[in-house]
């Protein structure tokens, strides 16, 4: 069986390996069909291990030991190993899926592209990272993964490394990140400082001992030991997960090709927070401080970036502060202690908003690499497939039974209802009122780029709309000569993944039985007795279809018609009305079309104030104080003084001699002095 | 322990002979043979310093290939050498280097080539003499001789402010020396006339002279470290030094002085050390916060490296002065991989400084268009230095944060924010000189990477990446001579 875990992680690794390193020497297609084979493979090896776990197995144990450290009797092993479980094992399930699909859909995306096999290296390498951090059993091993999906994100994001939007992107990305890790990094030194091992196991097992320790951060404050541990920890979350105020990286990371988008923007790498936090779930419990925290950062970021989805034109950047606020769901789960609906929400999420990322990236193949919806509209006639697909995507992303997202996100709401922790009734309101944007920002997608007047001008896309939204508008513009003609459906290795993530975009959600209500995570999560409003919850569920037929008389089912009602009447009934509507409210749509202000901010104070600090530091510290005047200040001293000395040996004889006498008498006096003590 | 193989004798003086036969043979005419005769003695000087990896005794913390003789009898000065797990690997990581920097200034060095091979293999021998020496008589001697090949690298070879770097570099480092001199002289009458490093662990000291000889020490090791605010000589040094001086400086030279604090400041003065701790913890945290900032604002490439070893070297100093394993294993592995790294980064600038003659910034970009490959390494060894996991670079930074946090929350919250600050200076250098669209004619007529370069970097990027996946043999031949290391501080000898 260890052998099989070992296939999972490094036959990825070995096709990324052999794209990388010999892409030129085996060729575009040596390079797909390598990478390929190799997710493949871990695709299938992951199901044998689902199987496996699914019949009870687990497995816990090291592979090497990295490093020992410590004195005497004192020694930790730091060690990288593996701990298959029924989380880790669902994980990998997804990543590998979702991983396997978006290596056939980009042999269409990036067909002309000429880093096509540096491409290929890259997603796969990727999707190496994302199965050793999934698949880790101690905190070192995760912190490694968590770097390295950073280090290939960045290198995606930044995979057209001519464009200044995108090399300012993926740095962007990298640092925000970084801040995120700097607070990971202080949660596992403090595990490590206190529980003496990064081991998961040997870590939760000592934690309830722990429960009662305090540390002093400030004089005479004591805070509880987990609550710092847990704060830190998720600050790494809310970097990679992209949650309020770490978020500002993900939709510029719209600038890397679609497919990742997908994969690492949308589906896997920016979930890692939330299986991460879900893996500390025996810490988290004990700390109510942290996970209202939690709770309250989720809802902010599911709410607020809801909003700057609606009046956002670039296709993808609607699907991406989409996923924000899904992600902001799933962080309003972990915060409610509903770990295994926040997973549930996950793996449905990763299937429909990969599917609306990849049908995002065919409308954009059938466009000619344009990506605002003002020049699209009445695309279902040209592309039927995609749209069918798209249409799914935004079902269940607006959480319409019976897609997979209905039973993800209704589940979140309602353990969001029944949750006693503080913090639970803003998240409350957030998680119905982002309901109803998600609806409206949904449909006005598929409003707006498929059905309506065709706005595009057959026969050449002059302009691209490089002017009217520059800053706003990425464009995937890889070499693309001939424009022209309508928009044509994409071949079949595009659409052929899409439809297979769509069928699990609708049936995906049907497994809620088991994975929320069967305790499918068993002992993979730890929920306190106290906070089992998920298991109160599984008690009046009866079934797939009674809860959609409850869900149809639910709150949340009426908010989501209703945010489909409105995009429907502004997009489809009355098309001039947008337009009115934003002219009129410009002050808020301002503030959207700002994003709150977090970019300028952050670039005013951080990015600015760290230059003028440097530059201060620099000219004044080193070069003015240190430099001018010790350094060379005593040089000049050193010469004043020799010019001194120089004076002294006038050459004259008397001059000696005087200054002889006066010497002896000086030491006369002195030693006077000191015998007389 | 004796050995039949004088090994660390033959580290010593087999670079050196060979530095004197390239000098002996040297003229302008013959340059080639020069080149392969000092290839040839760099290659052999890192042959004879592998015995000493294969033969280690890890078990133990007691000093191994011994060699023992008198030298000036009258003063009882010896010729009294050997290493134990603190002090070996330096030696294979200098001889290591020194093989790359022959290699690298292959075509790059085309005036006086016998003296320059010379004195770079001359100045590995006497480095080698400082990581292996037990007499501190002999420590010194080796320690100040190493400064003149190193100015005359800089004096010679360097940039067009060369004369003033030189001396800047020779006068700070060596003011700052005179004082372990005096420090020297007093621990050897107190001794009772044995230089001996090892008489001097065991010597009890008050609290006065601890403290004195102390801040005698620090002033000459901190000059070399170096730590902040005695640190302004190295981006002028490094900036005027060419390529292979550069790279020496920033790989060997700087751990003399890291080196010092663990060989005499930690085990002769424990408690001068633990009083002192807090000033020392001072400056580092302003090393690796106040230096990241200004590494961030620099336009000049060598120099944003250069401040940037300055940050990195904190994380060194740091964890000698939190006395526990975590830390001061950490500042060891954190030496060697900043040897490698840092000798990457500045042989990558040499890279480009060969072909455009230029190390701003401002007059790159979009060089991934043009060289491919030499991109590819680059990115390697930026993550590296900014300590991503997997390379070396992270291992030591991990370690000291991890003791920092046992020692105190603070100090670990201040060091941890190098994985911001050491990003942000090296990945916006790597953007605006690798990314984006060719800048300039002179970018569009770039080459990449030739044979030579590619295995100088690809040796390189080997040993980052070792370091990176398995640290544990590394710091397996460090366990016992660090705690036998911290069990010296730990005893007050008051």
């Amino acid at each position: 069986m260890k052998t099989l875990y070992l296939l999972i992680p490094f036959a990825p690794l070995a096709g990324a390996i052999i794209a990388g390193l010999f892409g030129r020497a085996i060729g575009r297609a040596g390079a797909h069909w390598v990478t390929i084979a190799g997710v493949l493979v871990s695709l299938l090896a992951s199901l044998m291990v689902l199987r496996d776990v699914m019949d009870g197995n687990t497995f816990n144990g090291p592979l090497y030991t990295w490093l020992t450290l410590g004195e005497g009797a004192n020694v930790t092993k730091l060690e990288v190993g593996f701990l298959i479980d029924r989380l880790s094992a669902l994980m990998m399930v997804v990543v590998t899926f979702v991983s396997l699909m978006v290596h056939i859909y980009t042999i269409g995306y990036m067909a002309e592209d000429p880093g096509y096999q540096r491409f290929f290296s890259y997603i796969s390498l990727f999707t190496f990272s994302m199965l050793m951090l999934v698949m880790s059993n101690n905190f070192l091993q995760l912190f490694f993964g968590w770097e390295a999906v950073g280090l290939v994100s960045y290198l995606l994001i930044g995979f057209w490394f001519k464009r200044p939007t995108a090399i300012y992107a993926n740095l962007k990305a990298f640092l925000v990140n970084r801040v995120g890790d700097f607070g990971f990094i202080l949660g596992i030194a403090l595990v490590l400082a206190h529980f003496g091992t990064l081991d998961y196991a040997q870590v939760f097992s000592q934690a309830p001992a722990m429960a009662g320790q305090t540390i002093e951060l400030f004089n005479g404050a004591p805070w509880m030991l987990l609550t710092v541990i847990c704060i830190g920890l998720f600050i790494g979350a809310m970097g990679k997960s992209a949650q309020f105020p770490l978020h500002v990286w993900l939709p510029d990371s719209m600038e890397g090709p679609t497919p990742i988008s997908a994969l690492i923007h949308a589906a896997t790498m920016v979930t890692a927070g939330i299986f991460m936090v879900t893996r500390m779930s025996p810490l988290f419990e004990l700390s109510d401080a942290a996970l209202s925290f939690v709770l309250v950062i989720g809802a902010i970021t599911a709410f607020f970036m809801a909003l700057i989805a609606v009046i956002q034109y670039d296709i993808k950047r609607v699907v991406a502060y989409s996923t924000l606020s899904q992600l902001g769901y799933m962080t309003m789960a972990l915060g409610a202690s509903a770990y295994s609906a926040a997973m549930f929400h996950l793996m449905t999420h990763a299937f429909f908003k990969a599917v609306l990322f990849l049908g995002a990236g065919s409308v954009i193949i059938a466009m000619h690499h344009e990506q605002d919806m003002r020049k699209m509209g009445g695309l279902r006639r040209y592309l039927p497939i995609t749209y069918a697909v798209v249409l799914i995507g935004a079902l269940a992303n607006a959480g319409f039974p019976p897609f997979a997202g209905f039973f993800s996100k209704d589940t979140i709401i309602e353990a969001l209802h029944a949750s006693q922790r503080a913090g639970s009734g803003i998240a409350y309101a957030a998680a119905l009122a982002g309901v109803f944007v998600g609806a409206l920002y949904s449909f006005r997608l598929v409003f707006f780029a498929f059905h309506g007047k065709e706005r595009f001008a057959s026969g050449g896309h002059g302009d691209h709309g490089h002017g009217a939204q520059a800053s706003d508008a990425g464009h995937d513009d890889h070499a693309h000569g001939a424009h022209g003609g309508a928009p044509h459906e994409s071949p079949a290795v595009v659409t052929a993944p899409l439809v297979l993530l769509a069928i699990p975009s609708i049936a995906a959600g049907w497994l809620i039985g088991t994975v929320v209500y069967g305790n499918y995570f068993g002992d993979a999560v730890f929920v306190a007795p106290a906070h089992e409003w998920i298991e109160e919850m599984g008690r009046e569920f009866h079934g797939v279809l009674p809860m959609m037929l409850h869900g149809l008389t639910s709150l949340p089912f009426w908010l989501a018609v209703a945010g489909l009602a409105t995009a429907w009447y502004f997009y489809i009934l009355r098309p001039e009305l947008p337009a009115v509507v934003r002219a009129k409210l410009s002050a808020p749509v301002s503030i959207l079309e700002n994003k709150y202000g977090f970019d300028t901010f952050n670039q005013w104070f951080f990015a600015s104030g760290a230059v003028a600090l440097g530059t201060k530091l620099w000219k004044i510290g080193d070069v003015a104080l240190i430099d001018g005047m010790m350094v060379n200040g005593s040089a000049r001293l050193v010469g004043w003084f020799a010019g001194v000395i120089r004076w002294l040996q006038s050459g004259y004889i008397y001059h000696y001699a005087f200054s002889m006498i006066i010497g002896v008498f000086v030491l006369l006096t002195l030693f006077g002095m000191v015998l007389a003590r | 322990m004796t050995h039949h193989v004088p090994w660390l004798s033959l580290a010593i003086w087999l670079p050196i002979v060979a530095g004197v036969v390239v000098l002996a043979s040297g003229s302008e005419k013959n340059a080639r043979e020069a080149r392969v005769i000092a290839f040839i003695g760099a290659l052999a000087g890192f042959l004879v310093t592998l015995p000493l990896f294969a033969e280690f005794d890890i078990g133990t913390s007691a000093m191994q290939f011994v060699e023992d003789a008198p030298w000036i009898e009258r003063y009882n000065i010896r010729y009294h050498l050997g290493v134990d797990g603190i002090a070996m690997p330096f030696l294979l990581l200098n001889s290591f280097i020194t093989v790359l920097v022959v290699l690298a200034g292959w075509d790059v060095i085309q005036s006086r080539v016998s003296q320059y091979m010379a004195s770079f293999l001359i100045m590995s021998g006497l480095m080698n003499g400082v990581f292996a020496s037990l007499d501190a008589l002999l420590f010194y001697v080796f320690f100040e001789a190493t400064l003149i090949p190193m100015y005359i690298v800089i004096g010679v070879w360097g940039g067009p402010n060369r004369v003033y770097a030189a001396v800047k570099f020779f006068l700070y480092t060596l003011l700052g020396s005179l004082l372990m001199l005096v420090a020297f002289l007093y621990l050897y009458n107190k001794a009772g006339g044995s230089f001996d490093i090892l008489d001097f662990h065991r010597l009890p000291l008050g609290m006065g002279a601890q403290t004195a000889l102390f801040v005698a020490f620090l002033l000459s090791f901190a000059v070399k470290v170096p730590m902040w605010p005695v640190h302004t000589w190295l981006p002028d040094a490094h900036v005027e030094a060419p390529t292979g001086g550069s790279a020496v400086l920033a790989a060997i030279m700087l751990k003399l002085g890291a080196y010092g604090f663990v060989r005499f400041s930690l085990p002769i003065l424990p408690d001068a050390s633990h009083a002192l701790s807090g000033f020392m913890i001072t400056l580092s945290l302003i090393a690796v916060v106040y230096i990241g900032l200004v590494a961030l604002v620099q336009t000049d490439m060598k120099k944003l490296i250069a401040y940037s070893s300055i940050s990195h070297m904190g994380f060194v100093t740091l964890g000698f002065f939190i006395f526990n394993a975590y830390g001061v294993e950490g500042a060891l592995v954190q030496m060697i991989s900043h040897g490698f790294i840092s000798a990457a980064m500045f042989l990558c600038v040499g890279v480009m400084y060969d072909r455009m003659h230029s190390r701003m910034i401002a007059d790159y970009g979009g060089v991934a268009n043009t060289m491919p490959k030499f991109a590819a390494f680059m990115m390697l060894f930026a993550m590296a230095n900014c300590g991503l996991p997997a390379t070396s670079g992270f291992v030591g930074e991990f370690m000291v944060i991890m003791g920092a946090m046992k020692f105190n929350f603070w100090i670990a919250f201040l060091s941890a924010t190098t994985l911001i600050f050491g990003a942000a200076y090296t990945l916006w250098m790597y953007k605006r000189v690798i990314f984006g669209e060719v800048a300039n004619a002179e970018v569009a007529a770039l080459k990449d990477i030739n044979a030579r370069e590619f295995v100088i970097l690809g040796l390189l990027a080997a040993m980052v990446l070792w370091i990176g996946l398995h640290p544990a043999p590394l710091t397996d031949i460090m366990h016992a001579s660090v705690n036998d290391l911290l069990k010296h501080v730990a005893q007050s000898k008051l």
